[in-house]
C-alpha cells in the first residue's frame, strides 16, 4: 500500500510541485539585500577598520613611541623609529602600517597605553599601486584629525567594558 | 513586396532580378528572425539572473543602466556582459585540435539558429513553410549534439571529454522520449507542418489545445526539452560542482559566448515548439472579441515567455539529478509512458465514429 501511494506521489510529480510552490512563494517575498553604497549595515563602536593616530585636545600627538604595538602585532605590519625630541620627550619619527600585511586583529589599539593608535569605522579605502597601502605617520595622523569626533564617541561608548 | 520585386527585375533583368530579389528578401527575413532572437537570448540571461535571484530573496543585477536612467537599473547588464565577452581573448589550449576546437561552437550555434526557419509566428509569418517541418526541427535539434561532442574531444581535457560523453548519452536518450511525444502530436494533427499543427488546435477555447488530451505528453516533452538543452536539473553535462563546466571548460571569450548563445536559443526554441505543439501557437486562449484583438504573434510570445519562466523556475527549485537517475527517468519512465499513450491514442482514433463524436472526445477528434 505504501509503495503504491509512493508510486502515485512520484508519478504525479507531487513533491516537485510542492518544491516549486515554495520557490514560487519566495519570488514575491520582500528582498533582504542591503543595497551597499546607498544602504549600509549598522556598525559596532568596536568596529576594526582603517587605523588612525590620535592627538590630545591641545594638539600634541598621543604616541610616546613605546613600541608595544610594534611588538604585539602578529603580522608585523607596524614599523616604528623614535628619537628624543628637544623638549625631552620620546616621539616617533616614523610610524608605518603596512595595510597589506595587517589582519585587523585590534591588538595594537588594545596594547596602546595612551589610546594613540586606534582602528576606526572606515572600511572603504583602496590602493591602486604597490605601496599605496603603506600608511605613514602623517597619513595616520590626518585620518585621526579628520575623524576624531567619531573616534572619541566610539571610545566613550566602549569605555565601560574596557 | 511586388513593387520591390518589379524594381529588382527592372534593375537586373528578368532572371537575375527574380533570383536576387528572392535572395535579398530571404536575407531580410532571416535577419528579422535572428536579431530579435539574439536580443531575446541576451535578455533571457538577464531574466534568468533576476528571477533566480528573486526566488533566493536577492535582487540580482541592478547596477548597469542605459544612460543612467534610474528605472532601467540592471537592464544594461546583458549588453555589458556581451561587450566584456567580445573583449576577451580566445585561448586555444596547446594540446587541442585547433580546427575542431574552433569549429565546435559554430556547429553548436548553426542548428540552433537554423531550426527557426520553419517556426510559424503567426498564420502568415513563417520563413519556410515546408511540409516536413517537424522532421526538420528534430533533425536540427539533434545536430546540436555534434558541436558538444566535438568541443569535448577537441579540448583534449578529461573534464571536457567527460562532459561531452555525458551530454551525448543524455541527449540521445531524451531524444527518443521527445520523438515519441511528438508522434502523439502528429497522430492528433495528421500533419508534419507546424502551421497545420497549430490550425488543428483551432476551436472555441483552450480546451481544444493538445495540452488537454496529451497532458502527459506535454510533461514528457517539456521535461525532455529541459534535458535536451542541458538545463538544470539535467545539467550534468556542465555540472559546475563536479566537472567544472563540462564540454566548454577550455573555451573563453567569444567562443564560450557562442556556446552560451546556442544553449539559450535552444531553450527559446524548445519553449516555442512546446507552445506551438501543445499550447496552440498563435491561437488566443478563448476565441472571443477581447482576446482576438491581440495579434497571434503576441499570444505566441506570451506562451513562449511562460514556458521560459517555467525553465527558470525549475532551475531555481530542483537540485541536479544523479547521472543514473537521469538515465532511469529517460529509459524506464518516459519511454513506457509515451508508448502507452501512443497505443491509447491509436485505440481512440480507431473507435467507431459514433463513439468519437460523443461528448468529451468530440472536442479533439
Amino acid at each position: 500500500m505504501k509503495r503504491i501511494k509512493n508510486f502515485f506521489k512520484t508519478f504525479l510529480l507531487f513533491e516537485l510541485l510542492k518544491g516549486m510552490a515554495i520557490t514560487g512563494r519566495y519570488l514575491f517575498k520582500p528582498k533582504i539585500t542591503v543595497h551597499f553604497p546607498e544602504e549600509k549595515t549598522p556598525q559596532s563602536p568596536r568596529f576594526r577598520g582603517l587605523h588612525a593616530l590620535r592627538r590630545y585636545p591641545n594638539g600634541e600627538e598621543r604616541c610616546i613611541a613605546c613600541k608595544l604595538c610594534e611588538a604585539v602585532c602578529p603580522a608585523m605590519a607596524i614599523t616604528i623609529d623614535s628619537e628624543l625630541r628637544a623638549d625631552g620627550t620620546r616621539r616617533t619619527t616614523r610610524y608605518d602600517i603596512d595595510l597589506a600585511k595587517c589582519i585587523f586583529c585590534g591588538f595594537c589599539e588594545e596594547s596602546c597605553p595612551v589610546d594613540s593608535i586606534v582602528e576606526t569605522r572606515i572600511l572603504e579605502y583602496h590602493g591602486e599601486k604597490r605601496g599605496d597601502l603603506i600608511y605613514t605617520k602623517e597619513m595616520l595622523l590626518a585620518i585621526g584629525d579628520r575623524y576624531e569626533e567619531q573616534i572619541a564617541k566610539d571610545r566613550e561608548a566602549d569605555a565601560r567594558y574596557r | 513586396m511586388e513593387y520591390f520585386q518589379q524594381q529588382f527585375i527592372n534593375l537586373f533583368g528578368m532572371e537575375w532580378g527574380a533570383m536576387l530579389f528572392a535572395f535579398a528578401s530571404n536575407m531580410i527575413f532571416i535577419l528579422a528572425i535572428v536579431i530579435p532572437l539574439l536580443l531575446g537570448v541576451a535578455y533571457l540571461t538577464f531574466a534568468e539572473r533576476k528571477i533566480i535571484a528573486y526566488m533566493q530573496i536577492r535582487v540580482g543585477p541592478n547596477r548597469v543602466t542605459f544612460f543612467g536612467i534610474p528605472w532601467l537599473r540592471g537592464w544594461g547588464q546583458p549588453i555589458a556582459d556581451a561587450v566584456k565577452a567580445i573583449m576577451k581573448e580566445i585561448v586555444i589550449p596547446t594540446g587541442a585540435n585547433k580546427f575542431l576546437f574552433v569549429l565546435a561552437p559554430v556547429l553548436t550555434i548553426m542548428p540552433a539558429l537554423a531550426a527557426w526557419a520553419v517556426i510559424p509566428f503567426s498564420p502568415e509569418m513563417v520563413l519556410a513553410d515546408i511540409n516536413a517541418g517537424l522532421l526538420y526541427i528534430l533533425a536540427m535539434t539533434s545536430m546540436g549534439i555534434y558541436g558538444i561532442i566535438i568541443a569535448g574531444w577537441a579540448s583534449n581535457s578529461k573534464y571536457a571529454f567527460l562532459g561531452a560523453m555525458r551530454s551525448a548519452a543524455q541527449v540521445v536518450s531524451y531524444e527518443l522520449a521527445m520523438g515519441f511525444a511528438l508522434v502523439c502530436v502528429l497522430m492528433m494533427s495528421q500533419s508534419l507542418n507546424l502551421g497545420d499543427i497549430v490550425n488543428g488546435q483551432q476551436g472555441d477555447s483552450l480546451l481544444n489545445w493538445y495540452l488537454i488530451p496529451l497532458f502527459p505528453m506535454f510533461l514528457v516533452y517539456l521535461i525532455s526539452g529541459v534535458a535536451e538543452t542541458n538545463r538544470a536539473p539535467f545539467d550534468v553535462a556542465e555540472g559546475e560542482s563536479e566537472i567544472v563546466a563540462g564540454f566548454h571548460v577550455d573555451y573563453s571569450g567569444m567562443a564560450f559566448t557562442v556556446f552560451f548563445l546556442a544553449e539559450y536559443s535552444n531553450m527559446i526554441l524548445v519553449a516555442t515548439l512546446t507552445s506551438i505543439m501543445f499550447l496552440g501557437g498563435w491561437l488566443p486562449p478563448i476565441d472571443m472579441t477581447p482576446f482576438t484583438w491581440i495579434p497571434g504573434f503576441i499570444w505566441l510570445l506570451l506562451k513562449i515567455a511562460f514556458i521560459l519562466f517555467l525553465f527558470l523556475w525549475f532551475r531555481a527549485t530542483f537540485p541536479r539529478y544523479r547521472y543514473d537517475q537521469i538515465m532511469r527517468l529517460g529509459w524506464k519512465v518516459f519511454i513506457p509512458i509515451t508508448l502507452v499513450w501512443i497505443i491509447l491514442l491509436g485505440t481512440i482514433m480507431q473507435l467507431p465514429d459514433s463513439a468519437r463524436n460523443s461528448f468529451p472526445l468530440n472536442i479533439w477528434f
